[in-house]
């Protein structure tokens, strides 16, 4: 799972409000080489839950520097959208979990596929 | 890419090892899977450079062609994991990277779910002809959340008038991309023949909000 995803997904869990963003355990973590699409990334960036993004990075050690608020201009800066490219699309995690944030539920990770399922049992 | 290229690249994609009934675990053919691509492509332009997600994804071959044909990002969903499996597979065969997979039921997501979180959703949906009637329909409306900008969806040619009236419902534009025909082969042990004689129609349908 990039963290492209992770930057989508929500929790479903019933009652749950927001449940975003949700909390990664990553047991291993695997950074990839993709090739650097400028376009994609300078138009992505709008549509992005900036500040989850930069934290999430951060607690697995992949913060790059990024800044917890983005600057205007940032369209024209090449190294800062490498940078980004490289956080999005090159960090994956393969094993961990994802946990709701309100509910505290665990989704599974498994060789890079997150378990969005709930198991009715839990709930 | 040429589409003859993109249909015998997509020929090369695994499908399910054992298909499950419930699930309608039909795999797109690649003739279809790169024809629909091919026009979504070149016609509308809702591939390059784009985020799609593709719902019931499967083994993964819309994705894939997707991916092939220039996608900045494919997103695959299904409830299978054997499914995904192969799909992850396929993808690091084609030498993909741009692919995630997310294992989750499509019917039992709510509404708030990854709301317009990407560009174009591309899917063949279960028609919703095995004890689950109704299950095209959910695909189509979760694609509708889903989709920014539009969604691209294969039907069985009988609910057309079905879909016409539920998007004239859902206030969103349909229109008929194309239509297709072709033999369904034989994939599970209640299909007699080698191949359904009578040929299935299909269409492609584009759906999006009117401006």
């Amino acid at each position: 799972m990039k963290l492209l995803t992770h930057n989508m997904l929500r929790s479903h869990v019933t009652g749950v409000t927001r449940g975003f963003p949700l909390i990664i355990r990553a047991d291993e973590v695997k950074v990839n080489s993709v090739d650097f699409n400028r376009e994609f990334v300078s138009r992505m960036i709008p549509k992005l839950e900036w500040e989850a993004l930069v934290e999430t990075a951060e607690s697995l050690g992949h913060g790059s520097d990024l800044p917890r608020e983005l600057l205007s201009g940032y369209e024209t800066d090449e190294e800062f959208l490498k940078k980004v490219h490289h956080v999005l699309l090159e960090v994956e995690i393969i094993e961990g979990a994802l946990k709701c944030p309100e509910s505290g539920t665990e989704f599974p990770i498994t060789r890079g596929i997150p378990n969005m399922l709930i198991n009715e049992e839990e709930s | 890419m040429k589409l003859k290229e993109l249909e015998s690249c997509l020929q090369q994609v695994d499908t399910f090892e054992n298909p499950k009934l419930l699930l309608e675990q039909y795999p797109t053919r690649p003739h279809i899977a790169a024809c629909m691509l091919y026009t979504i492509h070149n016609t509308f332009g809702d591939i390059e450079d784009k985020v799609v997600a593709d719902l019931g994804c499967g083994c993964g071959v819309l994705s894939i062609g997707a991916a092939m044909l220039g996608a900045g990002f494919c997103l695959g969903f299904d409830v299978d994991e054997d499914a995904l499996e192969i799909f992850r597979t396929n993808a690091d065969e084609f030498e993909l990277p741009n692919i995630d997979l997310v294992q989750c039921d499509i019917c039992s997501l709510p509404a708030q779910c990854l709301v317009k979180a990407v560009d174009t959703v591309i899917m063949n949906p279960p028609f919703g002809t095995k004890h689950n009637k109704g299950m095209d329909m959910t695909f189509l409306k979760t694609a509708l959340q889903m989709a920014r900008t539009s969604v691209y969806s294969l039907h069985k040619t009988s609910t057309r008038e079905h879909i016409q009236k539920k998007a004239a419902d859902w206030n969103v534009k349909m229109e008929v991309v194309a239509e297709l025909r072709y033999d369904l082969p034989a994939s599970y042990k209640f299909h007699k023949k080698k191949s359904v004689s009578s040929y299935a129609l299909f269409f492609v349908i584009k759906l999006y909000s009117r401006l």
